[in-house]
């Protein structure tokens, strides 16, 4: 690791002044995936803000047709969660399936959404939820968040504080993981609301994407009889050593189905 | 350099620590608790896990100062005196380990699923350690030998 220095704010405003004063500076949230980056010195930041005393960052509220996660709430909190698994169960249920359980106890909604890993879960619910991320600056869309692999619609030192995620009709998520990584190889959320229906794939592409040929075929009829094999086409999808982009497209079609089956109950 | 006060196996050290001193480095060479051990150093493996304030993380994967004030248990901290933990005495009766180098980790992760679920089922168990891996035994000897923990630590 290259050599850095550490700070340990406890105010959103003042992590913000830190990471301003600062050369280069990096904010650090559960450090699963950027700690691991700094041992293999594939990034050299002059100072790590850390988030963990940072008051007003961490928890989950239900409002009326709203959970509100913030930042800084682990994945092992959401998974247990009673309002979480009694409101939207299927994201509870992909927060336990993340990783294991020493990476859970550690990991950070904020940061797996602001790192945007192609094959992370989170990017999927934030999408087919429609959530909106709430930043120390502006709110920001799902469906303008994600803008590329490993690439967010974040600027230069905006921290994520929160995410509300709109409470669905109902949602599901199937994860078909890569057996070692436990990452999703393939997992697709679907959530219903209103006669509106939102699919999000993740690890099958370069980023989160929605297909809009399954929405509309769930929109008509919400059944899983609706998607066919070979809807999606195998051409942008990712290929390698674990699967290729046409078992990929395969593995979207079937997880799909299996998705809006527990969603129909 | 940053000065950081833990409790490590109810003993209290305050050190001084490098930031970037991993807290799998700072457990092993400076409190000299090698128990831990470290297998891929790449967050993979989970040889490296220890329990902080009852939760289990990979000491590879963070920083000692981020634990500063916090409970810290390893292996070492399990048994009582000479007498094992029921989770290491049953790892010891069903063969749960050849070489050994995973165990530690296995032994923290399978305490902490039954101290969160002491009813907690095969598959429970499966998916809990989830995280740890064994090069040597094919891991039924140790979901032998987590249950048989498991019910001893249920008294
Ligand atoms: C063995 C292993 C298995 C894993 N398996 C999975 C899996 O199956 N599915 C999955 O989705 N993930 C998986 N992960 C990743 C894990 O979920 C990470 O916790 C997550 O990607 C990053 O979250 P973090 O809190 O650790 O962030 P950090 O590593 O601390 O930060 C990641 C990045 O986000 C930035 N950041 C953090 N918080 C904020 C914020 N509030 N605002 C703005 N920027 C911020 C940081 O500056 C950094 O660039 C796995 C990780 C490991 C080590
Ligand atoms: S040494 Fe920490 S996970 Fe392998
Ligand atoms: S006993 Fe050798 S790695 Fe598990």
């Amino acid at each position: 690791m290259y050599e850095f220095d550490i700070i340990t704010p406890n105010s959103i405003d003042a992590a913000k002044s830190e990471f301003d004063a600062a050369e280069d500076g990096q904010f650090l949230a559960g450090g699963q995936t950027l700690i691991p980056v700094l041992k293999q010195r594939l990034a050299m930041p002059s100072d790590l803000i850390d988030l963990e005393h940072v008051h007003g960052l961490s928890g989950i509220s239900a409002s009326g047709d709203t959970i509100s996660i913030k930042a800084m709430t682990r994945h092992t909190e959401v998974a247990a969660d009673h309002e979480v698994q009694a409101a939207i169960p299927a994201l509870a249920k992909l927060a336990n399936g993340i990783g294991d359980m020493h990476v859970r106890n550690r990991g950070t909604i904020g940061g797996s959404i602001a790192n945007n890993d192609p094959a992370a879960d989170y990017p999927a619910a934030v999408l087919a939820l429609h959530a909106t991320i709430v930043t120390d600056r502006r709110e920001i869309l799902a469906d303008h968040f994600f803008t590329g692999m490993f690439e967010t619609a974040l600027e230069e030192g905006e921290l994520i504080t929160e995410i509300h995620f709109p409470i669905p009709e109902a949602a599901s998520y199937m994860k078909f993981a890569n057996p070692a990584t436990r990452y999703a190889l393939v997992g697709v959320m679907v959530a219903k609301s209103h006669n509106n229906v939102r699919v999000a794939i993740t690890g099958a592409g370069p980023c989160v994407f929605r297909d809009a040929e399954m929405e509309q075929a769930l929109m008509g009829n919400f059944s899983p009889e609706s998607i066919k094999d070979g809807m999606i086409p195998a051409d942008d999808l990712n290929t390698d050593i674990h699967a290729s982009r046409e078992y990929r497209a395969h593995l979207i079609s079937v997880m799909v189905r299996r998705a809006v089956a527990e969603a129909v109950g | 350099m940053p000065l950081i006060t833990v409790h490590v196996n109810g003993v209290e050290t305050t050190k001084e620590v490098e930031p970037r001193t991993l807290l799998s480095t700072f457990i092993r060479e400076e409190l000299k608790l090698t128990g831990t051990h470290v297998g891929c150093d790449t967050s993979q493996c989970g040889a490296c896990v220890v329990s902080i304030d009852g939760k289990t993380i990979k000491s590879c994967a963070s920083f000692a100062w981020q634990f500063d004030g916090a409970k810290i248990q390893t292996i070492e901290g399990l048994a009582n005196g000479t007498e094992l933990h029921p989770m290491q005495e049953a790892f010891r009766t069903h063969h749960g380990l050849q070489c050994g180098f995973c165990t530690p980790g296995m032994v923290m992760t399978a305490v902490a699923l039954v101290e969160n679920n002491p009813d907690i089922s095969e598959n429970g168990i499966r998916e809990g350690l989830e995280g740890n891996i064994c090069r040597c035994t094919g891991y039924q000897n140790i979901i032998d030998a987590v249950k048989t923990g498991a019910k001893a630590m249920r008294g």
